[in-house]
């Protein structure tokens, strides 16, 4: 049998039970893989459920830096009875199988091509520990124990993490320590030179922190100042607004009163979520909502209204499988069209596409300069995998000369200044944005009626057509100007000659680099990408892909989403665009792109990259 | 369309306190039907801010869709206003009223806005306590799309469409009491006298007072055999108490005999009076206010007035123990944490 056999590149998946403590334990190995500076990447696979259904927990563990998944395991601790054979099964020949042996493995299990490695985990941990409800937990601690022997971990790291976390309840600690000694010892006796995986420590990691993107958009909330936010709570956007007011606590309570200076309310659905934002924003607070894609289907309506009555609105939409309620718990890039045209009538919104922890941190403070410089709401497009798990990610920073833009507000002053009446819905500045007042502004100036029904340039009501029109037209060269003012895409151009592109967003970013690099490395075929980072598209978008013959659209959904919006909105004859999708729920593989690019060249008559892996592709 | 008011002004128009006539508080003119019991209403809330010196500009007008969410384009036209969706009403006023705490909130809405689509936000805002005067102008149907029956309409009521309404009929004024509210009253738009200091006492309200207004219909709803008539209305009235609100730092020169009034004082220090009408209206009472409703109902009496209030109450900002000053106020220094406390948070995820 040929073991597995690789320093600091491998995947490990762990198979637990849900609501079994399992996620802190896998947590704690994913940390001190990321400790010893290798570049990590933690994916949990979750169910719809707070016990007992099947839960995946799977560390990519690269030194290269490849962030996304790769597609198949090479160890599987497998201390889910449910599961055992199925996870037996999928391991990669060559591969480890970790499983708790205090009870034998039926007749099921003969596989000669894999290194069985079994740890008594349930009786070490009986004969351990007395107490039922630890016994669980640490049970699970066993196991990270002795895969840190199996992979040649520094012991220490883990018994610093456990000091760390516990290190105002010592008494807690103890315990933990005491399961991960256990579990070492235990595979160093049985097992002493089983697994050809190991760890070395490497410094591939800089400054770069470990961190989910739920919990970066809710700093992005704070640092932009938002003040108001209406929720509802809905997996798997609940995190976001969750660390929002976690921070709030922290940096918004006034030392003199205990108040706070932030305003967040739990709202009945999602429909009142939005128009708590809707009114704060038309009152002049920086707000907020966030939700993922059933929420968004429900603010439907009054998404029209703040895109027609023109007031500011930022929504963090975490995406998931859809449609209807979906996989709840799995991840998708689906909503990009019910998001860029939500509502009914004419609507079109900005939307901003984060990859990674720091840009969901950068992309909700600036959807707030966004939203109010163009009046208009702005939707930040996460996803279940950025969202909700750890990522590697350059560190957060905030340039404290920054101000926020506020965009066209006018004060009493201002108003007292104007020469011309004043009119709500007047383009004096000709790029499609009006200035607005805050109500209670001035005595006798610059009051306004704010209505969904179509209005004149003063705000009056009319059902005027030519007016109505014009109104419709002005906010076209508003959406102009937004394609000014979004973040530009990130386009990276390997071979000037090379006819090839793809084009892709979001988490879909870190798997798609890597198989393109793979066929890089092949030396015969660059490809050429572009990563998109907001919608409207900037003209750089369009001309990237007319350079090139073929391009690939890389998402994660079933209907080619971003490809249809690419066609409907850069004129791109669709014939030139590839599809890859991927909608199983789970975040896209680097095998599966390899894969899927490989059939198009094979198609067209070329040779197969070295280093397909095998797995899901 | 709409038409604004000629800009004349009388030269000796009455002023009030703060320098405004009651032309100050006017809007635009009405396009609704003639003789339509929401510009009654309209006119009592003007009357109501005019005599409580109201800075007009001090107010925010917030409404839903449908004939009575028009209205605030007839009245208070310094102030700004926010006609937004159907139903949604409770939740845009519960943001402006996150945003800035300091202004004055009126929350206009009808029957087919607040007791059937948007039932659900009418409820959680009861439940928050929003700082916010509710006034539904309720007239048992649906105007703008002619005249279906609402869910307030009575069983058995027969509007203009000539069928009896099937359906039992919500009454808000209990479902508000039920909900948690804590100023709940009850007027008729063809009584302006008893209406304006129903208004006036919610504007001195901490907390949402929700003013259920019976205001007919003249053009769907005020047949003979309606129960949101004109005629049925005058005729099944029965008011709990009369009552004077005395605003704060007013002198109270009235004098009420002993044992004939109830006093409540209101969170900004100003006082209702009630004229007791009986003995055992305690309108400080939850449940009795309930039952009352229930018994005049059953003796085929629509009971209006002020039918109960709590003035200690907390409101919403006070419960989730918001600053005191008006968020939308704060600036980066008061709201952005800086760079170092970043590079610390950065730590803490390695």
């Amino acid at each position: 049998m040929n073991k597995i056999e690789r320093i600091n590149d491998f995947v490990v998946r762990f198979a637990n039970v849900n609501g079994s403590g399992s996620a802190s334990a896998n947590n704690l190995f994913a940390k001190a893989i990321f400790r010893l500076g290798i570049p990590v990447s933690p994916k949990n696979i979750f169910p719809s459920n707070i016990q007992g259904l099947p839960t995946w927990y799977e560390v990519r563990v690269s030194e290269h830096g490849y962030l996304g998944r790769r597609g198949g395991f090479d160890l599987v601790v497998a201390v889910n009875g449910q599961t055992l054979l199925q996870d037996y099964r999928e391991l990669k020949p060559g591969g480890y199988f970790v499983y708790d042996s205090t009870r034998e493995l039926s007749a099921d299990f003969q596989r000669t091509d894999i290194t069985a490695i079994g740890i008594p985990l349930t009786q070490l941990c009986n004969d351990a520990f007395q107490n039922p409800k630890l016994r669980q937990l640490l049970k699970n601690i066993i196991y990270v124990g002795s895969l840190a022997f199996l992979i040649d971990m520094d012991f220490a790291l883990l018994t610093d993490a456990i000091e760390r976390q516990f290190a105002k309840k010592p008494k807690l600690g103890e315990p933990n320590i005491k399961a991960l000694e256990i579990g070492y010892a235990y595979a160093r006796e049985h097992y002493p030179d089983a697994c050809k995986l190991s760890v070395r420590k490497i410094d591939k990691l800089g400054d770069a922190i470990l961190m989910d993107g739920n919990s970066a958009c809710g700093l992005g909330a704070i640092y932009a100042g938002a003040t108001v936010a209406g929720w509802y709570p809905i997996t798997p956007s609940t995190s976001v607004v969750e660390a929002f007011e976690k921070y709030a606590h922290m940096f918004r309570t006034e030392k003199d009163t205990g108040r706070r200076k932030v305003a967040i309310l739990q709202a009945e659905d999602e429909l009142a979520a939005l128009g708590i934002v809707i009114g704060a924003s038309w009152n002049g607070a920086r707000a907020f909502t966030a939700t993922s894609g059933p929420g968004i289907s429900l603010m439907s309506e009054f998404f029209g209204l703040a895109y027609f009555a023109e007031i500011p609105a930022v929504v963090v939409n975490v995406q998931r499988t859809g449609p209807s309620t979906g996989m709840p718990t799995r991840t998708q890039q689906a909503d990009l069209i019910s998001c860029a045209y939500a509502s009914h009538g004419d609507t079109r919104h900005v939307l901003l596409f984060p990859c990674d922890p720091r840009e969901c941190f950068e992309m909700t403070a600036d959807a707030f300069d966004l939203a109010e410089r163009l009046q208009t709401p702005v939707i930040v497009m996460s996803d279940l995998d950025l969202g909700m798990n750890d990522h590697v990610s350059p560190p957060l920073h905030w340039d404290d000369g920054r101000r926020y833009d506020r965009g066209k507000v006018l004060s009493a002053e201002d108003l007292d200044n104007l020469q011309e009446k004043w009119g709500r819905y007047l383009d004096v500045d000709g790029d499609g944005i009006c200035s607005r007042t805050y109500p209670g502004t001035h005595p006798t100036k610059g009051a306004y009626f704010t209505r969904g029904t179509s209005h004149n340039e003063y705000s009056a009501y009319t059902e005027e057509s030519p007016v109505y029109q014009a109104n419709m037209e002005r906010l076209l060269v508003k959406w102009q100007t937004a394609r000014t003012l979004v973040p530009p895409p990130h386009c990276k151009i390997r071979d000037p000659e090379s006819r090839i592109g793809a084009v892709f967003f979001g988490t879909t970013t870190h798997a798609a680099y890597e198989a393109i690099s793979r066929f890089s490395r092949q030396g015969e075929r660059k490809i050429n990408s572009l990563r998109v980072r907001a919608f409207p598209f900037q003209d750089e978008v369009a001309e990237f892909i007319h350079r090139h013959e073929t391009v690939f659209v890389i998402e994660q959904n079933r209907d080619s989403q971003l490809r249809t919006l690419l066609i409907n909105e850069c004129d791109i004859p669709p014939q030139k665009l590839q599809s890859i999708l991927n909608f199983d729920g789970l975040p896209i593989t680097a095998d599966f792109i390899t894969a899927k690019m490989q059939a198009c060249f094979d198609r067209q008559g070329s040779s197969r990259p070295a280093d397909i892996e095998g797995g899901n592709a | 369309m709409s038409i604004d008011r000629p800009v004349f002004r009388h030269p000796q128009a009455a002023q009030n306190s703060a320098g405004y006539t009651r032309r100050d508080y006017e809007g635009a003119i009405s396009t609704l039907c003639a003789g339509c019991g929401h510009d009654s209403a309209t006119n009592a809330i003007i009357q109501a801010c005019f005599e409580l010196s109201i800075e007009p500009h001090r107010v925010a007008k917030m409404s839903g869709i449908g004939c009575s969410s028009k209205t605030p384009a007839y009245l208070l036209g310094r102030s700004h206003g926010f006609n937004s969706v159907h139903g949604r009403m409770p939740s845009v006023a519960t943001g402006a009223n996150m945003a800035n705490r300091e202004l004055l909130y009126i929350g206009i809405s009808g029957d087919g806005d607040t007791a059937s689509i948007g039932m659900g936000q009418f409820a959680h805002a009861l439940r928050r306590n929003l700082n916010l005067n509710y006034i539904c102008m309720n007239n048992g149907c649906y105007g703008l799309t002619k005249g279906q029956d609402s869910a307030t309409a009575d069983r058995g009521s027969v509007g203009k469409k000539g069928v009896a309404n099937p359906y039992s009929s919500i009454d808000l004024c209990e479902l508000a009491i039920e909900l948690g509210a804590s100023y709940v009253a009850r007027g008729f738009s063809g009584d302006k006298q008893q209406l304006v200091p129903l208004i006036k006492g919610a504007f001195a309200h901490s907390g949402l007072a929700f003013i259920d207004v019976i205001s007919p219909c003249v053009t769907f709803n005020n047949t003979a055999t309606s129960t949101k008539s004109y005629e049925y209305v005058r005729e099944h009235i029965e008011a709990t108490n009369t009552f004077d609100f005395i605003p704060l730092q007013q002198e109270i020169l009235a004098h009420y005999p002993e044992g004939t009034s109830q006093e409540v004082v209101m969170h900004d220090g100003s006082i209702i009076h009630l004229h007791k009408a009986e003995a055992g209206r305690d309108i400080t009472s939850r449940r009795r206010a309930v039952d009352t409703l229930e018994e005049e109902k059953a003796r085929g009496r629509l009971l209006t007035g002020l039918l109960y209030v709590n003035p200690d109450i907390m409101e919403t900002h006070d419960i989730i123990n918001s600053t005191l000053r008006p968020l939308n106020s704060l600036t980066e220094a008061d709201l952005c944490p800086g760079n170092t406390a970043l590079q610390q948070i950065n730590a803490g995820f390695r």
